[in-house]
């Protein structure tokens, strides 16, 4: 049931069998709500890390601030935002980053109307 | 008797409410979008609604992901402002209408529609943004809030039409609740945005134009839309759109537009805001 949504090119949807790789990495950004548990991240990342049952990719996903690949581990996006609230980096930032663009490349095409849909529709339909 | 009177489309973008609490709303990105409601902001003045049923939904502030209601309704008294991380927005706490929200959830369950029944919520920028947006920034808000969350963030979420039959089942509770009261319902989210991915940034003016007309003339069109199409038109985050079928699906068959305001850009999103009445 899930093909159609692989057929949009650059879009991840975060359907139930994410939700099952990514369960602990969300958690582990859930507890980030904590101001506390801010504190002790960012005191030792790995140590903190390693409190929670996540798989290696998702940690150095996590460290390296590699949002493109924590979203493949199965992080949802309003999740893994929260550790981008930690460096205090704003969401218009990290959007960017999926795309490879720099802050100021996605904030003036975002200004000059946004990324136009044409040719992004469809793999296979090429649309 | 209690009787729906308007119906609000409105988006809810957080660095919407964060730019107004800062006081930047004069700011070249942001003034066009202030500027667009004021319609609406006078139009609901004048109105003066005892009650709004707010459908927004929660981005992971309220429910982590270890529960996962389909449709959530706020039966508590009052729902604080959510700490999205960088603290509460400092906006009033939100009023709830416990007995109009307790018939709701009584008349749709028995009707078979099982909503989840909230005691105890935050509420994030989803609710208040919209709130700021209409009402602006009073030390109190002036009226009464049932919030009503869907889950649009994990799949499989509610379908389109499930979403707009809420929304009749909810207009025929609140036609049964004795007490008098003026309700508007109000629909947020959207319009088309993608936050992930290569698409980061997607916006389809064209979709949502077509969208506003079809949500007033034939909403039938929208109803029965899959999720791929929704992803594909509006982006990821354009999916949030389905609860503005549940405002539409409050109002009954016919409707009038009073208003429509449309911009692109806040931040990531195209901002869209209708108001509509419904005319028998």
């Amino acid at each position: 049931m899930h093909s159609t949504f692989e057929d949009i090119p650059g879009t991840y949807v975060f359907t139930g069998e994410r939700a099952i790789e990514g369960r602990h990495l969300n958690r582990f950004c859930m507890s980030l709500m904590s101001a506390a548990n801010r504190g002790r991240f960012k005191a030792d990342e790995r140590a903190y890390l390693d409190e929670w049952p996540m798989s290696e990719a998702q940690k150095q996903a996590v460290m390296k601030r590699d949002f493109k690949a924590l979203l493949e581990h199965g992080g949802n996006i309003f999740f893994v935002l929260k550790i981008a609230a930690v460096d205090g980096r704003p969401t218009q930032s990290v959007a960017a980053s999926f795309a490879g663009q720099s802050s100021e490349e996605y904030a003036a095409m975002m200004r000059s109307g946004g990324r136009n849909p044409a040719g992004l529709r469809s793999i296979s339909g090429r649309f | 008797m209690a009787r729906i009177t308007a119906g609000i489309g409105s988006s809810h973008v957080p660095a919407i409410g964060a730019a107004l609490d800062a006081g930047r709303t004069g700011h070249p990105d942001w003034a066009p979008i202030f500027a667009g409601y004021e319609w609406t902001r006078n139009w609901v003045a004048e109105q003066q609604p005892d009650v709004i049923i707010l459908v927004y939904n929660d981005h992971a502030s309220a429910f982590s992901l270890d529960v996962v209601p389909t449709f959530a309704l706020g039966c508590a008294s009052a729902f604080a402002p959510a700490d999205e991380g960088w603290g509460p927005r400092r906006v009033p706490i939100v009023q709830g209408h416990a007995k109009l929200a307790w018939h709701i959830a009584t008349s749709c369950v028995l009707e078979e529609f099982d909503l989840t029944i909230m005691n105890e919520m935050n509420v994030d920028h989803g609710l208040t943004v919209p709130l700021s947006l209409v009402l602006g920034q009073p030390s109190e808000w002036p009226v009464r809030v049932i919030p009503l969350a869907v889950n649009v963030i994990q799949y499989p979420t509610p379908t389109a039409n499930r979403c707009f039959r809420l929304g009749e089942a909810i207009a025929r509770a609140v036609r049964s609740f004795p007490e008098d009261l003026n309700v508007q319902v109000w629909g947020t989210g959207g319009m088309s945005h993608q936050l992930s991915g290569e698409r980061a940034g997607l916006i389809n003016r064209e979709w949502d134009t077509r969208f506003l007309d079809q949500l007033s003339a034939d909403p039938d069109a929208l109803r029965t839309m899959s999720h791929e199409e929704y992803v594909r038109e509006a982006g990821s985050e354009g999916m949030e759109l389905i609860m503005w079928l549940t405002m539409r699906g409050a109002l009954g068959p016919r409707i009038r537009e009073l208003y429509r305001f449309y911009h692109v850009p806040a931040s990531n999103t195209a901002v869209g805001n209708v108001v509509f009445v419904p005319t028998e």
